[in-house]
């Protein structure tokens, strides 16, 4: 471990019991913010957010985030999956990892983002899911099922 | 590949082989499309011609193959004339016609409509336009009549000039072509080239196509000039359809330069973009063109309802 992290993760005190989210996609932890649903009030503790901080994987940067006494819902963590390919979720209790896991993209994402074509028949009131193929992991790149357009500003449609 | 009951909704389903395979069966319908021959081998099928979103090619030759092949045709040709105006959703209309006929043709302002209508019809779907998104089948009769001008489609050096952003004739078009090793050059005003994603996905079949903005830098190379309306209705503001509107003309002395046997091709209607005087030369093909649309949408109609010729 480098000087580096060292002093980054001392920035973020370690938590009794919740969730790390790490190795975000630098940049996009105001993004897995909102998917947690941080605007709307529904988290009830304490968030520290590291931004910019030297990854131990490779020389690149990374977000991190640590939410104390919450643990994230599977659909949750597809969406986080969609905006950062390479995040890892750690649940954590009584300050010991209970469970560790790479978020994962299917072949096919279903429910989790609207398609950014306004003019796509999935955005006109239809009872249809909006689903898309992927086409590419890192960086993510997803083809609208129905209308054939990539999406675009994933984070920006998500449902 | 099978094509009995098979939905029709985008060049992207379709691989060289049942490319080829639909425009050998087209060939054979010719002398049908013409009236030369008769033989209903769709007798006592019928056909919902969908058509949400104003057409007369399309729809003209999607009547006519079927009457052509003795299938009857029930249709729409207005929106304000269904249901969805009071507020019926697509999936439910399409229900409801699935149930009155055996195969559906639909054209809609919306992309991605056909592949919605696909997976709510039980019988098969034919995308006849959906927004600015797929046209398959207007592809296979351009291909059609390249292959009957040309001889073949392969590495054939196609320019196709004006709307490329909002022409959906084009994208399908051009995915198609990469299929058969075409060269490609878009000729465009640079706010109406091609988009990035269809210029990427063609890239990565080892396509690699030319921009330019100036007709006078390829007509002397092109075996095919695939020419396309600027359409004032796809443009959200009409300043911009105003910046790009006339911006090339095809004329005599523009050919001058141009191989004997260059073909020009347009999916039609033209406003001003060939003129009248390109229409008595050996190289104007876009009449021919609307005609192929007959055998083409014949020999669909018979493969995904069964019919043989």
């Amino acid at each position: 471990m480098t000087d580096a992290v060292k002093i980054a993760e001392t920035k973020i005190p370690p938590i009794r019991n919740g969730t790390v989210i790490d190795h975000i996609a630098n940049g996009q932890s105001l993004n897995v913010l909102k998917i947690l649903g941080v605007n709307e009030g529904n988290i009830d503790s304490v968030i520290s957010i590291g931004m910019h901080v030297r990854s131990s994987k490779g020389s690149g940067w990374k977000d991190i985030i640590k939410i104390e006494d919450r643990e994230l819902d599977p659909k949750e963590v597809d969406k986080i999956g969609l905006i950062a390919p390479d995040a890892t979720i750690a649940i954590i209790r009584d300050y010991y990892i209970a469970e560790k896991f790479k978020v994962h993209m299917d072949d096919s994402v279903l429910g989790l983002a609207r398609c950014s074509n306004p003019n796509c028949i999935t955005n006109r009131g239809e009872p249809v899911t909006p689903e898309f193929r992927v086409e590419s992991r890192a960086p993510p790149r997803l083809r609208c099922v129905y209308c054939d357009r990539t999406l675009a500003n994933v984070s920006d449609n998500l449902l | 590949m099978d094509f009995y009951d098979r939905d029709i909704v985008s060049i992207r389903d379709l691989d060289r082989d049942s490319i080829e395979q639909i425009l050998d069966m087209s060939e054979k319908m010719v002398p049908y499309a013409r009236g030369e021959k008769v033989k209903r081998a769709l007798d006592g099928r019928l056909l919902g011609n969908l058509f949400f979103e104003p057409s007369t090619r399309t729809k003209l030759s999607f009547e006519s193959a079927a009457y052509r092949l003795g299938c009857d045709v029930i249709d729409v040709s207005e929106m304000s004339m269904t249901s969805m105006s009071k507020g019926e959703t697509l999936a439910d209309t399409i229900r409801m016609v699935d149930a009155y006929c055996d195969a559906i043709v639909l054209r809609h302002p919306h992309e991605g409509a056909a592949r919605l209508a696909a997976k709510f019809s039980e019988n098969p779907v034919i995308n006849a336009g959906d927004g600015a998104g797929s046209h398959p089948t207007q592809t296979l009769l351009d291909l059609f009549t390249m292959r009957r001008s040309k001889g073949s489609l392969d590495g054939l050096n196609v320019a196709l000039v004006g709307d490329l952003k909002y022409g959906r004739t084009v994208h399908s078009l051009v995915e198609a072509l990469t299929l058969f090793g075409a060269n490609l050059t878009f000729v465009a005003p640079e706010s109406l080239q091609m988009p990035s994603d269809i210029f990427s996905h063609i890239a990565s079949r080892g396509c690699s196509p030319v921009k330019t903005a100036a007709l006078e830098d390829v007509i002397d190379k092109a075996d095919v000039l695939y020419v396309t309306r600027i359409q004032r209705e796809r443009f959200p503001d009409p300043a911009e359809y105003q910046k790009v509107a006339g911006t090339y003309r095809i004329s005599n002395a523009v050919l001058r330069e141009a191989k004997s046997d260059m073909i020009i091709m347009h999916p039609l209607p033209r406003v001003d973009e060939i003129l009248p005087e390109v229409d008595g030369t050996a190289h104007a093909k876009y009449f021919e063109q609307a005609f192929n649309g007959v055998p083409v949408r014949m020999a669909i109609l018979c493969a995904v309802l069964g019919g043989e010729v």
